[in-house]
């Protein structure tokens, strides 16, 4: 065999001479829903500027009518939500003619409006369910940018995933419509059994991203409090008080299964549970040893491993990445401030001079930064801490009290605690401080994590 | 000397056979006796008034009512309105305070005198502290009154700790007299 040694000028040259090379020029104009996609952008460097009209019903009764209706505007808001597309606003979308079809878009109409994109999607009742075909259009050029036919029964399912895909075809970026929101709440009113009156039982709820589809994971009718996905999404964490004490816990929602992970009388309090990047291990706070320190722990709840060693309280640990560091509170220098240290206890760091901080969050990459609370004043506000450069910047600014952060799984958006309408309830809002979304409304919800 | 020996031990054993005689007029009477120190020792803490008033005062048995009304209520009952008080603490501190020591010295007599109780001591927390931090501060707060109950002699076994952070608020409010109830130990009896 010979080997040939290709500089790497030279081998871009060849490749640029290839003919295959020049794939991604514009592909003919298709009708058809095939994975062809190509990018769509705004003029002038701007981005682009979309169009979301409600989809076509190819059957007139109420249900596909109410389907497509809903796909478009679920759409809207997703795609809306991570602000890479400029919108033409709904209300002036009924001056242009409603398409019945693929074929008859009014692409001059469009045009007029100054829009660069045009999604249009047509929504078919089937035995199954329905069979949704969208379309992403070049209003210029009146070419399918992207084009896919989906099958399902959910309207919002279908909006989330569209969503998801146009932001990775498009803008080459994970969305998060897909995504879900965990948290405790008191909403069912459920009082703890036992000899002391009214204290209101937790229990885990999952959501939406958007806080649709609020659902109850847990029954233990105890203190059920601070859930966190497994990075698969399939599992989540807490800490429960259905032993009498604190102790860690999975509920792995699909299966229907409980898996109890720190078990026994001799293991003292244990308490926050944080899955390691590959989902094989948790860190966690516990006293077995007579003062709360940072552990890690097989999820089967072998392979024991102490990583601080401190007589301060060591709690609300988080991981990097790339599952080497562990980010902890801990009030070793009088008060609560944050730290890193290596998984195997070594290098460690303090982060934060705050006057009190808590419950850090480690960012995805490629953001290198942790989330956490820090009193100001009466109460708390979500501060950023950059790890590269040092500096720490706030995100909410005394709307009531702050906490719990922690980041979506593109790292573009946070959710957290806040007690600005009233009682405790989950907010989303984006990684500037903006956009700000009240997700939970009933009861108090407290303590969310964001799957990944 | 003899002779005073044998008067003594005369006495006694006319004193127990009064005791007897006592035991067997009043078969009916279910509740346990009361610990016989009861009677000599003058001033327990005020306990609370019994749950419902007496309705006829010549049923009053001749026994310390105070000691009875602890001894025979229910879980529930001594728990609503608990004879071992709570002690209350500072902003985001779990030291004990001379007046939270007064407290538990007198905590810590009428868990002497009640020996076979267990207590659960709750760690509690106001809401100005994070959620997460408070678990592991309302944590301090238990031990802290744990040990200093041991110190004072009682069986560790006896007490066990719990932590509910900020949880568990006594008061609801959002100002400092709520706040003030809410950073506190606890005491649940959980077995008599």
């Amino acid at each position: 065999m010979t080997k040939f040694i290709i500089p790497g000028a030279l081998a871009v040259a060849l490749l640029a001479a290839w003919p295959h090379a020049q794939q991604p020029t514009p592909p003919p104009a298709s009708q058809q829903p095939t994975e062809l996609s190509t990018t769509i952008s705004g003029e002038g460097g701007q981005a682009p500027r979309l169009a979301v009209p409600d989809f076509i019903a190819l059957s007139p009764d109420a249900e596909t009518v109410a389907t497509a209706k809903t796909i478009g505007q679920v759409l809207w808001n997703d795609l809306n939500f991570e602000r890479e597309f400029a919108f033409i606003p709904r209300d002036v979308y009924a001056s242009i003619p409603k398409a019945t079809s693929f074929a008859d878009v009014p692409f001059d109409r469009w045009r007029e409006l100054n829009a660069d994109g045009l999604i249009v999607g047509t929504v078919q009742k089937v035995n199954s369910g329905f069979h949704v075909e969208l379309r992403l259009f070049n209003v210029r050029t009146r070419q399918s940018a992207f084009a896919r036919g989906y099958d399902g029964s959910n309207a919002r399912l279908f909006a989330h995933k569209m969503s998801d895909e146009l932001h990775k075809s498009q803008r080459a970026l994970n969305g998060v419509a897909q995504s879900k929101l965990t948290f405790d709440s008191d909403r069912d009113g459920e009082k703890m059994k036992g000899t002391v009156q009214n204290r209101s039982i937790k229990e885990i709820y999952i959501a939406d991203y958007d806080g649709e589809n609020q659902k109850r994971v847990t029954v233990g009718q105890t203190l059920n409090i601070a859930p966190r996905w497994s990075p698969d999404g399939r599992s989540i964490a807490y800490t429960s008080y259905r032993r009498g004490g604190a102790h860690l816990f999975i509920s792995n929602i699909f299966q229907g299964t409980l898996d109890e992970v720190t078990k026994g009388d001799k293991v003292g309090e244990n308490w926050l549970p944080a899955w390691s990047p590959d989902g094989t291990k948790l860190a966690f706070s516990s006293t077995r040893d007579g003062n709360p320190e940072i552990y890690i722990v097989n999820r089967d709840g072998t392979g024991l491993r102490r990583i601080t060693n401190n007589p301060g309280i060591d709690i609300t640990p988080t991981w990097n990445p790339s599952g080497t560091q562990i980010a902890f509170t801990s009030d070793r220098s009088g008060s609560p401030q944050i730290y890193v240290v290596g998984v195997d206890g070594l290098n460690l760091s303090k982060k934060t001079s705050e006057s009190y901080a808590d419950r850090p969050t480690w960012s995805p990459a490629p953001f290198n930064e942790i989330a956490f609370a820090s009193r100001s004043g009466p109460g708390f506000d979500v501060k950023v801490l950059d790890l590269s450069t040092g500096a720490t910047k706030a995100l909410t600014f005394g709307e009531g009290t702050n906490e719990s952060p922690a980041f979506s799984p593109n790292g573009r958006h946070l959710v957290f605690t806040s007690t600005r309408s009233g009682k405790a309830q989950v907010f989303t809002m984006a990684r500037d401080g903006k956009n700000v979304r009240q997700i939970t409304k009933a009861g108090n919800n407290e303590k969310p994590d964001w799957s990944k | 000397m003899k002779a005073a020996r044998s008067t003594t031990m005369l006495i006694a054993v006319m004193a127990m056979m009064t005791v007897a005689a006592c035991a067997k007029k009043n078969p009916p009477v279910a509740r346990p006796a009361p610990p016989p120190a009861a009677t000599n020792t003058p001033a327990p803490p005020r306990p609370p008034a019994p749950p419902e008033p007496v309705r006829e005062p010549t049923m009053v048995p001749p026994e310390p009512v105070r000691d009875d009304a602890i001894s025979s209520a229910s879980l529930d009952d001594l728990n609503k309105n608990s004879p071992l008080k709570p002690v209350f603490y500072e902003l985001d501190i779990s030291d004990l305070s001379a007046a939270n020591q007064k407290t538990l010295d007198e905590n810590g007599a009428l868990l002497k005198r009640y020996s076979s109780w267990a207590v659960t001591v709750e760690g509690h927390c106001d809401e100005r502290g994070t959620a997460e931090y408070n678990l592991a501060l309302g944590e301090r707060r238990a031990i802290a009154v744990r040990a200093y109950l041991v110190s004072l002699g009682i069986s560790a076994d006896r007490l066990r700790t719990v932590s509910y952070g900020k949880e568990f608020p006594f008061d609801p409010g959002h100002d400092e007299a709520a706040f003030a109830k809410n950073r506190r130990a606890h005491f649940v009896i959980t077995a008599k």
